[in-house]
C-alpha cells in the first residue's frame, strides 16, 4: 500500500519572540522543526506500510529549507519525500495551501502509485488551523476521518477502513470505503527513532523536488496570496492587562488569599458553602 | 496565515455575492444535547446581527423531530430569530458527508453573510469541507468578533502560539466563516419564552447515498475529564510543583473546592496529566469565576486558555513570572509549600461554617 503523509516545517513555537516594536515574528535563530502533530501521522502511515507492504511518501510544501523536515522523515523510515516549493504559494491560507497539496498529491499518485489513505497531523502548531487536511479531503473527494485515535482495520480487499474517531463526549468508530483522508490524532504513537540505515539513506537521498508547474497547477490564480479569500488585515502583540495583579505577601497567610478571593467573588463564598453542606 | 501583504487587498464584493445577507450559527446538536458553545455563538452572533442590521438564524440539523425542535427552541431563547432545521435519519450521528451536504444545500439556497461555527471536533471537521466545498475564506479558532467600518466581518485569532493576534477578514467571498472555540465568548442570558420563525429544509439524502457508516458511539464514563472547560471553578499545576506526586497537592484543592483540575502542557507531555486535562492554546479553553494556577509561569500559550477567567490566582517563586502580568491576585511563594495551606484555610472555613449553618 502507498501511503502518502502531509507535513508542515514550523518554528519551534516554544521559542517564538516577537518583535516589540514591529510586532514581526523573529525568525532568525529560531529552530525549526516538523509540526510535532505530523509525527504521530507519519508513524502510523509507517506502521501500516510495516505490517502491508508498500511505501510512504512524505509530502511539504516550503520554503527550499523545508527540505531538512523531509530529511528528518526519511530518518524515521519514510521512503519518498517531496518537496513542493514556488514562489507563487507565498501567502497562502488555508483554501489556497489545500489547493497546491492536492494537487502534488495527485501527481504523487500518478508518478509513484495511487494512495488509498493520505494522513495530516491534527493541525500545526503555528497555525494551529486544523482546516488543511478537510480541505484537502473535500478537494480530492476522499473520506474524510479526523481526529482518528485508533486504526482498527484495513481491509484491502474489500477497500474499507474502521477507526476510532475522538468525538464530543464520546469515540465513533466508523468504517468507510478508501480512499481517505486520516487527520491523526496526537498520543495515539511514538514516533520510532529510524534505524541507523534509514539514517544514510536519508544523507543521501535525492528528495524529489516540485514547482507549481511540475505538479501539474496551471491555474496560478488558485495559488498563494491571489488564491487566498481570506486576507490578513492587522497583526499586533497582545495587550497587558490595565490592572496590575495585587500581590499579597505569603506572611499574609493562605486566610488572607481566602479572604480576598471571597471579597471578589461574593457569589462564590455562598456557593462554596453550598457544596461543603453537600446541597 | 502570517503574510501580511495579504492586507492589501481592497474590498470588492462581487455581484453574485452581495444577496448573502444575515448573520448563521451552525449548532452542534448530538445525542439530543446541544454544545454550550452553540449559544454562546449566538450571544456573539446577536451582536453582529445587530450592527448589521440582519436577522441572526440558528442552523440546526439532527436525526429526530424532537430534538431538532428542542434545540430549535433553545435557539430562539439565546437569541435567534429564526432557525432552520434539517431533520432526517441520516443526521442523527455526526457524520462530515452528510452534515457538509446539509450545511452547504442551506449555505447554497438562503445565503447567509456571515456563518459560525464551534471550534470543537465537530465544528472543526465540518467547517473546513463546507468552506472548501464553498471556495471562501474560514478563520479558525476567532477569540474576537467584530464589524468594520465596511460591514466586513473581522475575526481576530491567536497565531504561533499566541504570541501574536492577527484579525482575517473574507473581504470578496461569501459566506465569512469563522470557528469560535467553546468558552472562548460569554454565555448570552436564556430569554424563556421567546420565539422564532422555522424554516425547515429536507435533505433528499438516503443511507445508502452514504458510504461512512457510524457503528458504534462509545460514551466517555460519566467522569468529569470533559466538564473542565465549563468549571465554575478551576485549579491548574505548572512544572512548579517539581514532581508528579506534587500533583496531588492541585487535586486536594480541588476537591475541597469542588473543583476541576487541570496542567500546563510540559505536564502533559511530562506524563503527569493526561491530554483532556491540558489547560491553553493546544488544550482546553477555560472561562471559570476563580481560576489558581500553581507554579505555572504564564507562557503566552497558557495565557490565551485562561484570561477569560473571572478571578486568575497565581502563585509563583518567581516574582518576574509573566502570569504575574495577567493574574487579579498574586503570591510570591512555593506552590508545594503554599497549596496545603490554602487547601487547609478553606477546608477549616468551609467546615466551620457548614456546622454554624
Amino acid at each position: 500500500m502507498h501511503i502518502a503523509v502531509c507535513m508542515k516545517q514550523v518554528p519551534d513555537s516554544a521559542q517564538i519572540r516577537v518583535h516589540p516594536v514591529t510586532n514581526t515574528i523573529m525568525r532568525q535563530g529560531v529552530p525549526t522543526i516538523i509540526n510535532p502533530y505530523d509525527l504521530f501521522a507519519l508513524e502510523e502511515a509507517l506502521r501500516l506500510r510495516d505490517k502491508f507492504g508498500g511505501e510512504v511518501t512524505v509530502l511539504t510544501m516550503g520554503p527550499p529549507m523545508a527540505e531538512d523536515s523531509l530529511r528528518k522523515a526519511l530518518t524515521f523510515g519514510a521512503d519518498r519525500a517531496v518537496l513542493l516549493t514556488d514562489r507563487f504559494f507565498a501567502g497562502s491560507d488555508t483554501l489556497a495551501t489545500s489547493f497546491a497539496l492536492s494537487a502534488a498529491l495527485e501527481k504523487i499518485a500518478a508518478e509513484f502509485g495511487e494512495t488509498p489513505i493520505v494522513f495530516t497531523g491534527k493541525q500545526t502548531i503555528d497555525g494551529d488551523t486544523a482546516q488543511v487536511g478537510p480541505g484537502i479531503a473535500k478537494r480530492l473527494g476522499l473520506n474524510q476521518l479526523t481526529y482518528v485515535s485508533r486504526i482498527a482495520e484495513v481491509d484491502q480487499a474489500g477497500q474499507t477502513i474502521t477507526v476510532e474517531r475522538r468525538a464530543e463526549g464520546g469515540v465513533q468508530l466508523l468504517q468507510t470505503r478508501l480512499p481517505v483522508l486520516i487527520t491523526m490524532l496526537e498520543g495515539t504513537n511514538e514516533i520510532r527513532r529510524g534505524s541507523l540505515a534509514d539514517a544514510y539513506r536519508a544523507a543521501s537521498a535525492k528528495l524529489v523536488s516540485w514547482n507549481a508547474a511540475d505538479a501539474g497547477i496551471v491555474d496560478l490564480a488558485k495559488c498563494g496570496l491571489r488564491g487566498s479569500p481570506t486576507i490578513v488585515k492587522k497583526v499586533f502583540a497582545p495587550q497587558a492587562r490595565a490592572e496590575a495583579a495585587r500581590m499579597l505577601a505569603v506572611e499574609d497567610g493562605a486566610e488572607a488569599v481566602m479572604t480576598e478571593i471571597f471579597v471578589r467573588q461574593p457569589a462564590l463564598e455562598a456557593e462554596l458553602m453550598r457544596f461543603a453542606s453537600g446541597q | 496565515m502570517s503574510d501580511t501583504s495579504r492586507a492589501s487587498t481592497k474590498k470588492a464584493l462581487p455581484e453574485h455575492f452581495k444577496a448573502y445577507k444575515h448573520v448563521w450559527v451552525a449548532v452542534e446538536l448530538e445525542h439530543g444535547v446541544v454544545h454550550p458553545v452553540s449559544f454562546e455563538l449566538l450571544g456573539e452572533g446577536r451582536k453582529l446581527a445587530d450592527k448589521r442590521g440582519v436577522d441572526l438564524a440558528g442552523v440546526v440539523m439532527g436525526g429526530d423531530e424532537a430534538s431538532v425542535l428542542a434545540a430549535a427552541q433553545e435557539c430562539f431563547e439565546y437569541g435567534a430569530d429564526l432557525v432552520y432545521t434539517v431533520t432526517d435519519k441520516v443526521l442523527a450521528d455526526y457524520r462530515n458527508e452528510t452534515a457538509t451536504k446539509a450545511l452547504t444545500d442551506l449555505v447554497n439556497s438562503y445565503k447567509p453573510e456571515i456563518l459560525l461555527l464551534g471550534a470543537t471536533n465537530l465544528g472543526r471537521d465540518l467547517a473546513g469541507s463546507v468552506a472548501t466545498t464553498l471556495r471562501t475564506g474560514l478563520t479558525a479558532d476567532s477569540t474576537g468578533l467584530e464589524i468594520d467600518d465596511e460591514g466586513s466581518l473581522a475575526a481576530t485569532r491567536p497565531t504561533f502560539g499566541g504570541s501574536l493576534l492577527c484579525t482575517i477578514m473574507t473581504l470578496n467571498f461569501r459566506p465569512q466563516m469563522a470557528t469560535v472555540r467553546p468558552r472562548v465568548m460569554a454565555m448570552p442570558a436564556r430569554q424563556p419564552g421567546r420565539v422564532g420563525r422555522i424554516v425547515e429544509h429536507p435533505l433528499g439524502l438516503a443511507e445508502d447515498e452514504v458510504v461512512t457508516k457510524v457503528l458504534k458511539f462509545i460514551a466517555d464514563r460519566a467522569s468529569n475529564k470533559a466538564q473542565l472547560a465549563y468549571a465554575d471553578i478551576v485549579v491548574a499545576g505548572g512544572l512548579g510543583l517539581r514532581s508528579a506526586e506534587n500533583f496531588q497537592l492541585v487535586k486536594s484543592l480541588a476537591e475541597v473546592l469542588g473543583a476541576e483540575y487541570g496542567g500546563s502542557r510540559p505536564l502533559v507531555q511530562k506524563g503527569w496529566i493526561t491530554a483532556e486535562r491540558q489547560i491553553g492554546q493546544t488544550g482546553k479553553t477555560i472561562r471559570p469565576k476563580l481560576y489558581i494556577a500553581a507554579g505555572i509561569s504564564g507562557a503566552i500559550q497558557h495565557r490565551v486558555g485562561v484570561e477569560g477567567a473571572d478571578l486568575i490566582v497565581a502563585i509563583n517563586t518567581d516574582p518576574n513570572a509573566q502570569i504575574f502580568q495577567f493574574a487579579h491576585l498574586g503570591i510570591v511563594a512555593d506552590a508545594i509549600e503554599f497549596l496545603p495551606r490554602l487547601t487547609e484555610a478553606f477546608r477549616s472555613y468551609l467546615s466551620v461554617n457548614r456546622l454554624a449553618g
